[in-house]
């Protein structure tokens, strides 16, 4: 973390808008984030915040209607919005790969595993069939898929979800990304076969060195891997920083609120009661002035009217969009809820 | 927390019934299935072995034995002209399953096709294949094909160019409600994230999942075909004479129903056996599809 070498993504001021018949939709509003080479990188927000249109927008993957209007995305020092439709296939092929939420249908049922491996590495890497053949293999293996070698001629629907998710792995990792998106890569699974997954990301950071943009609603699943993490509400990123700096020391109400609702063992039998956050999220037709959680805020005040939401400097890497900082008091060394070393 | 990573307990194999459909064929399916293949089993192995099994030729007169009754000898009768109906009903079914096939699979890959780039397209070009396929689909069909034979003379030739210009609309537009359910599907999210060419998306990830459904409804089409085929025959746009085909056979027959049944009848039953082999099997695959899908 002490040196901090180029960032292999920046996303800035990034817009997504759709055109709705009740006009325009903005989804994602000025949002901005970095990652390094071999960092796992968190995007946690609730649902409709943004975060999968704004991981989805770094291989332009925005589903239609939806528009990038604005912003700048730079992946390796490459411009990803100005590429040509051919540089982009050659992004998605080579540098970045995708997973996610549902194992159970993203690939596809009337093909073989082995042989949907195969092809990425024989179109993606030109590799001849005996050789992508073998690769497959052993990139099965490598995501943990016992007996490779029979397993790969099982259909989809033979496998349970989790291993379908590390099929997915394998064929978004097959051709050497340096990047890997994933979106709620373990929502649909089971917490046993959720932590062998976050367990199989970190292997591959750590072998392969492989970054990781790690969507999730679930703060837990996100401490559990993540060096640093960005929180999202209504478009726009509220806070971003360390994992660490962010759970002892969130500075931002909305990120407050939201480790405050993730339940905890210890609570387990005792009669008492998560707080929720009062309130709905923004409906993204809505046209904010000032910050956008004020109307669900305990300490929302006159002045966040004239909010910016631009990302403020708390201390080193750790940023916040609100300026009335609530909880500026708490003694960072005090951490913020007991119980953090989850 | 690598520790976690201990790959759990893979279960064993699922599926030993899909194994075993996967290298059998037809036995995984439902028993009307198997039985509707059966049928048209023997129905296209007679037709494809006509001149093999034949016991007469197709236009062997005989004006000794004519409308004799059916008998070991003439296992279907004879008529007029003392022809053999059983041989001619060969030939008949040897031209007429050749026409079906061709007027049936032909047009299907172009429909499947058409309908796949529209729907994984959308926008003006779906709109307009969309729009053409209504057309098609809402013009009545025999008289199109009727039509193309008043240009092309009577003969198979109006049904070979007559049919597929209508038929492949309907695999378009199966095809295409097809697409647009697919094509949100993840697994062809992933084609594009994994960088494939639309062409290879299409081609190769949506269409082998299109094809299940309209080989099935192409089991219905032959039936369709096949009795459009007798129609015109009968109404004696087919294949000329002597050259028999079902329908002609049948309209031979027509006038001398109450004397010699034997001459329209059973010719006509073989259209009903094509059909209802058609149908089980069709309706057998689609109930194989369904149980599958809730599997």
């Amino acid at each position: 973390m002490t040196v901090a070498p180029k960032p292999l993504l920046t996303i800035e001021g990034l817009r997504v808008e759709f055109d709705s018949p009740d006009g325009r939709v903005v989804a994602v509003r000025d949002a901005g984030l970095s990652i390094r080479p071999g960092e796992i990188v968190g995007l946690i927000g609730e649902s409709g915040s943004g975060k999968t249109l704004t991981c989805r927008s770094v291989i332009r993957l925005v589903p239609w209607p939806g528009n990038i209007t604005a912003g700048q995305i730079e992946f390796d020092g490459r411009d990803v919005l100005g590429m040509k439709p051919k540089e982009l296939r050659d992004l998605r092929a080579h540098d970045v790969g995708m997973i996610y939420q549902d194992p159970f249908s993203s690939l596809n049922p009337v093909f073989r595993i082995g042989d949907q491996v195969t092809e990425t590495l024989r179109v993606n890497l030109g590799l001849g069939r005996s050789e992508a053949r073998a690769r497959a293999l052993e990139l099965l293996g490598d995501v943990g898929i016992r007996d490779a070698e029979r397993r790969a001629l099982s259909y989809p629907h033979e496998f349970s979800g989790g291993m379908r998710q590390r099929v997915m792995i394998a064929l978004a990792t097959a051709s050497e990304p340096r990047l890997l998106l994933a979106d709620e890569p373990t929502t649909a699974l089971d917490v046993t076969t959720q932590a062998q997954i976050l367990a199989l990301l970190m292997r591959l950071r750590e072998e392969r060195n492989i970054a990781v943009l790690l969507v999730s609603h679930d703060f837990g699943v996100i401490a559990q891997v993540c060096d640093r993490v960005a929180v999202m509400y209504g478009g726009h990123i509220v806070e971003s920083g360390p994992i660490e700096a962010l759970y002892n020391n969130a500075q931002h109400p909305y990120t407050r609120a939201l480790l405050d609702s993730v339940p905890q063992l210890e609570s387990a039998g005792r009669v008492t009661r998560k707080p929720v956050i009062p309130g709905t999220p923004p409906e993204p037709t809505e046209s904010l002035t000032g910050c956008v959680f004020k109307a669900r805020c305990r300490h929302a005040q006159p002045s966040c009217d004239l909010v910016s939401m631009e990302l403020e400097p708390v201390s080193s890497g750790h940023d916040t969009a609100c300026p009335v900082r609530p909880f500026a008091a708490t003694d960072p060394a005090q951490p913020a809820r007991a119980g953090a070393e989850a | 927390m690598s520790a976690v990573d201990t790959l759990g307990q893979q279960p064993p194999l699922v599926g030993t019934t899909e194994r075993r459909r996967r290298a059998g064929g037809l036995r995984g399916l439902p028993l009307q299935a198997k039985i509707g293949a059966g049928i048209l089993a023997v129905l296209f192995l007679a037709g494809l072995l006509a001149p093999l099994i034949a016991p007469y030729g197709q236009n062997e007169l005989d004006f000794t034995h004519v409308y004799n009754s059916p008998s070991l000898s003439h296992l279907m009768g004879t008529d007029g002209t003392g022809r053999d109906v059983f041989s001619r009903t060969l030939y008949a079914l040897r031209l007429d399953l050749l026409i079906v096939v061709l007027v049936t699979y032909v047009p299907l890959p172009i429909g499947v096709l058409v309908g796949a780039v529209a729907g994984y397209f959308g926008g003006a070009f779906d709109a307009i294949i969309s729009r053409i396929t209504d057309t098609m689909i809402a013009f009545p069909f025999i008289v199109l094909v009727i039509a193309v034979i008043s240009i092309v003379g009577p003969g198979v030739k109006g049904v070979l160019i007559g049919v597929p210009i209508v038929a492949w609309a309907l695999y378009a537009r199966l095809a295409r409600s097809e697409m647009l359910v697919l094509r949100e599907q993840p697994f062809m999210l992933a084609t594009s994230a994994l960088g494939y060419s639309r062409r290879r998306a299409i081609l190769r990830h949506a269409v082998p999942n299109l094809m299940r459904s309209s080989l099935i409804y192409s089991t219905l089409d032959m039936v369709v075909n096949i009795l459009l085929l007798a129609s015109l025959a009968y109404l004696g746009l087919g294949a000329q004479p002597p050259n028999a085909e079902l329908g002609s056979i049948i309209a031979d027959g027509q006038s001398t129903l109450l004397t010699a049944w034997w001459v329209a009848t059973l010719p006509g039953l073989v259209v009903v056996l094509f059909g209802v082999g058609a149908g089980l099997l069709g309706d057998g695959l689609s109930d194989g599809q369904l149980r599958g899908r809730v599997q």
